[in-house]
């Protein structure tokens, strides 16, 4: 009885590791199909809308990826997967990236064996509170319950800030952002608290959003962005260099109202190398020349993304902060293509 | 003198493993068993080999590294800087409480249950029916979502108790707060207390022992043992002169006056669950995620014990409660003295399938967060460090330790009372 269950477990270890090591790139190719893992639900980043179509800003990346590599962004099979499932289902080969709001760590790159190929959100994490709290500080939450989703990083942040502030807490530890939003709301816990850009798109689907102040405090560095299992270098430069294009693309000025006219070759050669009409960048991806105007085509540039997931004419409201371009004074900056 | 002859020896031909069914049956077992060594050599190998190929090498060294994460319920002391082998043990310990809390309610609600279901009063036992067919045929993961939804949003938070007029006060005189966190019930205290010891030292499995708990106990096996002794004397006098001297003042005094005088030397008190800030202090904290699992767990695993227990009343034949009545017992002592020990020969090994389903099913607890070792050790803890076949395996030892535990001590009991052959 107990042989069989480690051996269970080792079969279970045993094809999660085989998978892994395939050629990520060819297997999309023959698939037709880019799983990518998203949430399980959090409004402007990954959730579907009444038609059941995902949407969002994780979601974007996703499709881009797979408009660069098929040529279609709806060739993708979204993988909603919670804090703690989505490491194992990006390592045992379920999904072939993961866009989920995941911050790059040391541990999980180096330990973890796992990717990170570029970020597509700069974040922090922060604290809300209902208004009715009173509480203008995050150093005032002395005693306080606090919801928090288990498998992240700022679960760990959360224990080094008490800790370092010398005030005591409650953790309720949650699986899903949904669950959270449930206690938080019930009133179960005072304070929910994980990225700021989280918080602000779930406190934009609260029927009172007004009713919950997001605190001053930002308690750490959260960059968020998509990743990919160590070892597939191939594949890896794919979904870097369709995320860079993105970028690269707002920097340019190429948007999808442009799109077009751009590709039928302009003056400038960074943009037609971008978008295939000069150079064979698509050739040494293992795409085709057109890569990166697809990716484009899918949902416009990082900026037009931005704009229409998160950004401050929708319900979640993000200013671009960090995130505008470096020529705007934030931390976006695409190397170069050529 | 003519001799008998053996028959001829036969010859051993190597085609007779297969032919003969004196050797065929060895024969298979000999090829079973190789092709499936073979296969345990393939899977290990493979294992060991794709992990070593992504860089992950079975280690263990990650237990004594800082966990990093706040556990709330913890039964010893525990920080965030405490390692992951510490951790693993405040899960374990939860997974206990859990269980044995799960195990015991259970039982009173399963045998309550079983024996109303035979009552001969129509409605109670189709109610009991009705229980029954209820928890059984719902998934318990259901159950525990559901309980716990409920408590949460039922319940009013601890701001409710807050201002001039709450919408919600505190029950039984003051002492007992019922929030949507959890039941706040008074703690027991000592304003002279004797202090703890401290076992091993600074390690990870390190606990105290509260000398006040020892001294209480010890008092109380003494007065026991006491009370006893006189039981025996009482006896030997009504063996000696047919009279049985009263004793129950005697025994009264002797196991409640040293337990009264020793909690009045130790400065025993109540300490009362109080709103501080934003939450209750002061007093046990029975968290919600503790209560939604246990009750959840109790609920569903009566419904199979009640069955466990009819079936096993029924079992025993008509003729026994005919026959008892006819020596003249009362229908409470048949079901004690005649019935019952029959009826347990039955219940029992069923009993002890349940238990550890309850225990297994224990680890659905981080549906509702409540921090077990499925949840510490085979969740944090494997997600933050990527061990997870470590983990994992690990964490089969454990539940099946708990599980051959829980057999071991039920099998025992049931040595017990099972017929014994003379
Ligand atoms: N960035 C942190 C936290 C990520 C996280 O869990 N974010 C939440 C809220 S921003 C989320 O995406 N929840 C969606 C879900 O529950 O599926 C990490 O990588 O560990």
């Amino acid at each position: 009885m107990k042989k069989s269950v480690i051996l269970g477990a080792m079969t279970f270890a045993g094809l999660a590791a085989g998978a892994a090591s395939a050629g990520t790139l060819d297997d999309v190719k023959a698939r037709g199909k880019l799983n990518c893992g998203v949430t399980t639900g959090l409004v402007g980043f990954a959730a579907p809308n009444a038609n059941g179509e995902w949407e969002g800003f994780d979601v974007a990346v996703c499709r881009a990826v797979a408009a660069a590599v098929l040529g279609d962004s709806n060739a993708v099979e979204f993988v909603p997967t919670t804090g703690k499932t989505r490491f194992t289902a990006l390592a045992s080969g379920e999904i072939d990236m993961l866009a989920r709001n995941t911050t790059w760590t040391f541990s999980r790159d180096v330990d973890l064996k796992f990717e990170f190929v570029g970020v597509n959100y700069y974040d922090g994490q922060g604290f809300m509170v209902p208004k009715e709290l009173g509480v203008s500080s995050a150093k005032e939450l002395d005693g306080a319950t606090v919801c928090i989703q288990t498998g992240t990083t700022t679960e760990l942040n959360l224990a080094d800030f008490f800790r370092s502030n010398n005030i005591s807490y409650e953790p309720v530890p949650i699986e899903t952002n949904a669950e959270a939003q449930q206690q938080y709301l019930a009133g179960a816990c005072d304070v929910y608290t994980t990225d700021a850009s989280g918080l602000a798109a779930t406190r934009a689907t609260f029927d009172d959003p007004a009713g919950h102040v997001i605190l001053p405090e930002i308690i750490s560095k959260e960059p968020l962005g998509p990743l990919v299992r160590h070892g597939d270098h191939e594949w890896g430069d794919v979904v870097r260099w369709s995320l860079n294009a993105l970028v690269a693309a707002e920097e340019l000025g190429i948007t999808s109202a442009n799109l077009s006219e751009m590709a039928a070759g302009t003056e400038n050669p960074e943009i037609n190398r971008l978008l295939g009409t000069e150079g064979t960048l698509g050739e040494m991806l293992g795409l085709s020349a057109d890569w990166a105007k697809n990716a484009i085509a899918a949902q416009g540039n990082y900026g037009e993304i931005f704009a229409k997931n998160i950004g401050e004419d929708t319900p979640v409201g993000l200013a671009r902060g960090l995130n505008a371009q470096w020529t705007e004074g934030g931390l976006l900056y695409a190397p170069p293509f050529r | 003198m003519s001799t008998l002859t053996d028959p001829p020896k036969e010859q051993f031909r190597l085609s007779m493993l297969l032919y003969d069914t004196r050797y065929r049956s060895g024969t298979i077992q000999v090829i079973a068993m190789f092709g499936f060594m073979l296969l345990a050599a393939w899977l290990i190998n493979n294992t060991l080999s794709n992990l070593a190929a992504l860089g992950k090498p079975i280690d263990f060294g990650f237990f004594s590294e800082p966990a990093s994460y706040d556990i709330n319920q913890r039964l010893l002391e525990y920080t965030s800087r405490d390692t992951h082998l510490r951790a693993a043990l405040m899960g374990l310990l939860n997974t206990l409480v859990v269980a044995v809390l799960g195990c015991i309610t259970a039982t009173v609600l399963g045998v309550i249950i079983g024996v109303l279901r035979l009552s001969s009063n129509w409605l109670v036992a189709r109610l009991m029916t009705i229980y029954v067919e209820m928890f059984r045929n719902v998934p318990v993961l259901l159950w525990i979502v559901f309980v716990m939804a409920i408590l949460i949003e039922t319940l009013p938070a601890p701001s409710a108790f807050r201002g001039e007029s709450p919408e919600a006060t505190m029950s039984l005189m003051d002492s007992v707060a019922v929030t949507n966190r959890g039941v706040y019930i008074p703690e027991p205290l000592f304003s002279r207390s004797l202090g703890d010891i401290h076992l091993l030292g600074q390690s990870s499995l390190r606990f105290d022992v509260s000398l006040d708990l020892i001294a209480i106990l010890v008092v109380l096996g003494l007065s026991l043992w006491a009370a006893h002794r006189v039981t025996l004397r009482a006896n030997r006098i009504q063996e000696a002169t047919g009279d049985r001297p009263k004793t129950w003042h005697v025994r009264t005094a002797i196991i409640v006056g040293p337990m009264l005088v020793l909690l009045i030397a130790l400065g025993f008190h109540l300490g009362y669950p109080a709103l501080k800030g934003f939450n209750f202090q002061g007093g046990t904290h029975l968290r919600n995620s503790l209560i939604a699992l246990w009750l959840a767990l109790s609920l569903y695993t009566a419904a199979f014990i009640a069955e466990i227990v009819r079936a096993g009343i029924m079992a025993i034949s008509k003729g026994q409660t005919e026959a008892a009545s006819a020596l003249g017992l009362r229908s409470n002592r048949i079901m004690r003295l005649v019935i019952l020990p029959q009826a347990l020969r039955v219940i029992i090994p069923p009993l002890i399938s349940n238990y550890l389903n309850l225990t297994k099913n224990s680890s659905l607890a981080i549906a509702v967060g409540y921090m077990d070792i499925t949840g510490t050790l085979g969740g944090i803890t494997m997600n933050q460090t990527g061990r997870e076949l470590e983990c994992v395996l690990l964490l089969m030892l454990v539940y099946l330790a708990i599980s051959l535990s829980i057999s071991a001590v039920m099998n025992w009991y049931n040595e017990a009372v099972k017929l014994k052959e003379r």
